[in-house]
């Protein structure tokens, strides 16, 4: 896998020259809109340059300068200190990487951090109140809900978006729509069992 | 991954210029090195495998607010290409009205996918074969044109038995698509010439000789939404897969039928998990107009619907699988109460 950006998010690179050769193709918004660059209709930036860009995680925003290629869960894992979210397949196959964008579960694997820019992102490390865990985290807990405890991130931020969408009011209603997420320990029992506990205090609020 | 420069598209005429810039003298769409991103659950996931290598990639998600609309008007229904997979499948009329598109959906991927993923995007989905998503393997006439192919005598369990060619045998993975040819549904396409539409039946085509050529779409063209005229609320879509749920189809049948009296007066029969593209059975169809649905009558519309599948080392189970699909999703669309 060659995806991991080959630099660190302040490795203070050249503005100047970053803004120099900044532009986009013909027509569309160009990118380095972020580093105040003129939007140019000939100039070709070079696509292996860092780019600014800024993404709202868990309410707060936080301002990056990296490869385009960097994926949400790269961006927090390597660049944001929030390795919660775990890098399980890397191909949107296993649930491990699951975040909410604007509320909604998706894979941050398969997410660019450039085109998530004005959207909120929330991960596990935002669920609980100080020292309060969330009643979904709590419910894990409780349910004894995990063995080695990697895919867990995933499993509680896809259960929490499960409980959302309505999709807890039976065992197999919840297994359908937990399906997206693998446990290579098959704790998904007590996985089940969890969701059902948490599901009518989150409802409740 | 390799490196790309990232634009947003503020409007489809500016999607369209970007991706024809550079789509110029490339006639294979899936190769032009601008690509289009909406939900990016097949491309970031191929271009991480190396499989695709764009060197431009143009955001169209700033064209949700005009692509994503669901909209039931009279007997004509309207989805955007960027309705997101998910919000389809749980729209109230949508599984009322069209349940075969609707379920089609929900049994696709997982919750997560189904969030990002577009419609128009998973019309557009990628071959799961092994050879062709490993690049590793230099002989895929997919990928790489006239190199030969890795599936044919290699593990095919899970490829095509219908529409295939001596140069693939990839299996269609989607699942909408059967359910929009099955309905008739047509597809709106948003080009530098201005706006087509045609029926959504001609959007894809069998491998033949250039398997690296998938659709009919023409290079920086984009698919902008599909039409469903009439409602089929006697429809369904039954899939058949190794796990029971978030698992490609090995086969999958949708159905629709609009029954009077007993009698049935249109059917509409198309195959998922066994063919090359998303296919419809017209032949077998035929067969159902005008008669009376029994188990007899579902079985020879099974075979028919199976009649010239021809098989590999390992996949030759999904002829028979395939007949079992489609007899038992006509038997239960029959006795569907709507």
């Amino acid at each position: 896998m060659s995806d991991r950006p080959p630099f660190k998010t302040t490795s203070g690179f050249d503005r100047r020259t970053f803004i120099a050769s900044a532009a986009g193709t013909a027509a569309a918004i160009p990118l380095a809109r972020a580093a105040g660059a003129p939007a140019s209709q000939s100039a070709q930036r070079d696509a292996s340059l860092p780019v600014e860009m800024t993404l709202r995680v868990n309410g707060e925003d936080k301002a990056l300068t990296v490869d385009a290629r960097t994926t949400v869960l790269d961006a927090l894992r390597e660049h944001l200190g929030l390795t919660g979210s775990k890098k399980g397949c890397d191909h949107g196959q296993c649930g491990a990487c699951t975040v909410l964008v604007d509320g909604r579960r998706v894979l941050s694997c398969l997410t660019l951090a450039i085109a998530t820019q004005g959207r909120d992102i929330a991960t596990i490390e935002g669920l609980s109140k100080g020292d309060e865990l969330h009643p979904m985290q709590q419910a894990f807990i409780e349910q004894d809900a995990f063995q080695c405890g990697y895919c867990t991130p995933g499993q509680i931020m896809s259960a929490i978006a499960c409980v959302h969408e309505g999709h807890t009011n039976s065992d197999e209603d919840i297994r359908e729509h937990m399906s997206g997420n693998i446990c290579r320990c098959a704790a998904y029992p007590n996985i089940v069992a969890a969701v059902k506990q948490a599901a009518p205090q989150i409802l409740k609020g | 991954m390799r490196p790309f420069a990232y634009q947003r598209a503020g409007d489809p005429s500016a999607a369209v210029q970007a991706l024809a810039a550079a789509a110029a003298g490339n006639d294979v769409p899936t190769e032009a090195l601008v690509q289009p991103l909406a939900g990016g659950t097949t491309l970031i996931d191929l271009m991480k495998l190396d499989v695709m290598r764009p060197s431009t990639l143009v955001d169209i998600n700033p064209l949700a607010a005009s692509w994503s609309q669901i909209n039931l008007d009279g007997d004509n229904l309207k989805l955007g290409a960027l309705a997101r997979m998910s919000d389809v499948a749980a729209h109230p009329e949508v599984q009322r009205f069209y349940p075969v598109v609707a379920e089609s959906l929900k049994l696709a991927a997982s919750p997560q996918l189904r969030n990002m993923a577009t419609l128009g995007g998973n019309v557009l989905q990628r071959t799961r074969c092994t050879y062709f998503r490993d690049v590793s393997y230099a002989n895929c006439n997919k990928r790489n044109p006239g190199s030969g192919c890795a599936a044919m005598d290699g593990f095919n369990r899970t490829h095509a038995v219908l529409g295939t060619s001596d140069a693939c045998i990839a299996t269609y993975p989607g699942d909408l698509a059967q359910a929009l040819i099955a309905l008739d549904a047509t597809v709106e396409i948003v080009g530098k010439s201005g706006v087509r539409s045609m029926p959504f039946a001609q959007l894809h085509k069998a491998p033949g000789d250039s398997p690296q050529i998938e659709t009919t779409l023409q290079p920086g063209e984009l698919i902008s939404g599909f039409a469903i005229n009439g409602r089929w609320p006697r429809s369904i879509y039954l899939k058949t897969r190794d796990r029971q749920s978030y698992e490609f189809a090995l086969a999958s049948a949708a159905i629709a039928l609009d029954v009077q009296d007993g009698t049935v007066r249109d059917a509409r029969v198309a195959l998922g998990g066994v063919a090359t593209m998303p296919w419809r059975a017209r032949e077998a169809e035929a067969l159902l107009k005008g008669q009376k649905l029994d188990d007899g009558l579902a079985q020879r519309v099974a075979e028919a619907a199976l009649a010239g599948a021809t098989a590999r080392k390992h996949n030759g189970f999904k002829i028979d699988l395939g007949r079992r699909v489609v007899a038992h999703a006509l038997q239960r669309a029959a006795k569907m109460e709507i």
